[in-house]
């Protein structure tokens, strides 16, 4: 029953990628931005499914099986506040500089910026480097979840290959268009189920007010911060969602926003989503701890799967799985597609073919990038130890050191190549630094201070940015004005 | 009163809500609120309110945008 729901779901977003297909305009505009058509529920919906990871519903519920109640504070009321306000101050105005300019990349935004193919490169690589063991994670968590799921009667092997076909056939096939459709489909698809499966296993657990009153009783140490989560961290892990800002994924759906108020629905709505997804997931880890008390290590992100297992029928197993599978899925084809369009468009079209290639030939390499990507990254997946989970939280940190990059880049006139150089390169020195340090080091903060190593690498860029910004050639009037003087001239 | 002086009073809101998300004074407290942890209350009421101040920032301080004045529908 289990496998048949997942694989009635694989079809079915296969579908929707497949039905996308034929509003496809056969441009490179259309296949890499959908022509910038994209309209507010479809912005909200393929943002908000692009940022929530499988972290979201499994990884969530087992931080909060360890750590209690204080998880949503540290990691989803932050986001609620912290996303919206970025999309608020940077997405719109990327938004708007991308459709006046043409822009498809970050690449190219901060390359024209700062009149620098240099810094185009520099970012390219760093951005790449962070984002593949993002894309790792997300196919050997399929993989697992789906093992986990069938108690190991589906190979880990298999469940991530059926994660890379999926994604790689409607990426290829649908673009962008038929990514945000995916994803919009996929976003309701695991949150409903995450609220249904909530439902279910609360009430077989005799209702919230029960179940909770066992954990006061039995572990009221998780329904308090205490000493689990220190004020310091949850004070700078607030520096983490700040990473919205970097994610090429995340710009590449800005930019598809048909105009800026398409923008106000994502704004207002995703501290909203954040709660519907996150309240969930949190509560059913506090519960688990009563209900499968005694889970160690990485088996306590199993808590979800084994209640469910415990109190709900096999289809909801299924579904829950569907649900999973959604949520990865969401994530892994937004930032397939747009290392594909970096690649195409930085590196490709940029150093080689400028004016060689035509739109038909441009979506044919980044239709060969995204196989190759996806291909390269499954067979890493089949041998990588499971630690490899441990770079999801470095991946985000080394993302968020780099928001002073695109402050400074739309708001700061002043600020120079040489600048922004010089941060990029601080952010990845410290980046690999810190993980030297932390990688044995459970919940590693700054000498055990309760500092996230995040705030320090931020307020180093900045400080990078600033000083070296200063201590160079002021740009060109002609470049910084084409991207402030419209603004000045609108006041 | 003048957008000026709305946008500003909104970024101050903006700041205070931000450092809210620090509720060190009820770090211990195990009450029950609502029929949840007052810990976890406070922070879904903080969803909320984050939801209510992106509200009237997208309705009376949206940003102007090199693309002209999204109030007026620019969609260049």
């Amino acid at each position: 029953m289990t496998l048949a729901v997942i694989v009635v779901y694989l079809a079915l977003v296969l579908l929707v990628g497949m039905v996308s297909h034929r509003l496809f305009r056969g441009t490179g505009e259309d296949y890499f931005l959908a022509t910038r058509s994209i309209g507010p529920f479809i912005l909200l919906m393929s943002l908000f499914g692009t940022h929530m990871t499988a972290f979201s519903l499994l990884g969530a519920s087992g931080e909060a099986y360890r750590n209690g109640i204080g998880v949503f504070a540290l990691m989803a009321s932050s986001s609620a506040l912290v996303v919206p306000a970025v999309f608020y101050f940077v997405g719109i105005r990327l938004w708007s500089l991308g459709k006046q300019r043409g822009y498809i990349t970050q690449v190219q935004f901060f390359r024209d910026r700062w009149a620098s193919d240099g810094l185009g490169v520099l970012l390219f690589v760093v951005l790449v480097m962070l984002l593949i063991p993002y894309l790792l994670i997300g196919i050997k968590g399929g993989g697992l979840t789906l093992s986990r799921i069938t108690d190991g009667q589906v190979p880990e092997w298999i469940g991530s290959l059926a994660v890379c076909v999926v994604v790689m056939t409607y990426v290829t096939y649908g673009g962008l268009r038929g990514t945000a459709w995916a994803n919009t489909f996929q976003t309701l698809v695991f949150m409903t189920l995450g609220a249904v499966s909530f439902f279910w296993i609360v009430r077989e657990l005799g209702g919230l007010e029960a179940a909770l009153g066992r954990v006061a009783s039995e572990r009221p140490d998780l329904l308090v911060r205490g000493e689990r989560i220190a004020p310091l961290k949850l004070l700078t892990y607030t520096c983490i969602p700040l990473s919205v800002g970097m994610f090429p994924h995340i710009f590449m759906h800005w930019l598809t926003a048909k105009r800026a108020e398409s923008f106000r629905v994502p704004i207002v709505a995703y501290p909203l989503c954040v709660a519907v997804v996150w309240i969930p997931s949190v509560l059913l880890g506090v519960l688990g701890s009563v209900d499968v008390a005694g889970l160690k290590g990485p088996e306590a992100s199993s808590v979800l799967v084994r209640m469910i297992d415990s109190h709900a029928p096999e289809l909801l197993a299924g579904l829950l799985a569907a649900g999973v599978f959604a949520a990865i899925m969401s994530s892994l084809d937004s930032q397939v597609l747009s290392l594909g369009t970096m690649f195409t468009q930085d590196i490709v079209r940029h150093f080689g073919f400028h004016d060689r290639m035509n739109e038909r030939e441009q979506i044919l390499v980044g239709r060969l990038f995204v196989a190759t990507i996806l291909f390269l990254t499954y067979v890493i997946s089949l041998v990588s130890p499971s630690s490899i989970f441990k770079l999801g939280i470095w991946s985000f940190t080394g993302f968020a050191a780099l928001f002073p990059v695109v402050l400074a880049a739309l708001f700061w006139r002043r600020s120079t190549k040489a600048g922004a150089v010089a941060t990029v390169i601080s952010v990845a020195v410290l980046w690999i630094y810190f993980l030297v340090r932390g990688w044995n080091v459970a919940d590693y903060t700054v000498a055990g201070s309760g500092i996230m190593p995040v705030a320090v690498m931020i307020v180093v860029s900045a400080t990078v940015m600033v000083l070296v910004s200063l201590a160079t050639r002021p740009p060109a009037p002609c470049v910084v004005d084409r991207f402030f003087r419209s603004s000045k001239g609108s006041r | 009163m003048s957008r000026g002086p709305v946008r500003a009073l909104l970024y101050v809101a903006l700041i205070l809500i931000f450092l809210l998300h620090n509720d060190l004074w009820l770090w211990d407290d195990g009450r029950f609120v609502l029929g949840l942890p007052v810990g976890l209350t406070y922070h879904v009421l903080y969803c909320l309110v984050a939801a209510l101040i992106m509200t009237l920032l997208v309705r009376f301080a949206w940003p102007e945008t090199l693309g002209g004045d999204p109030d007026r529908g620019s969609d260049r």
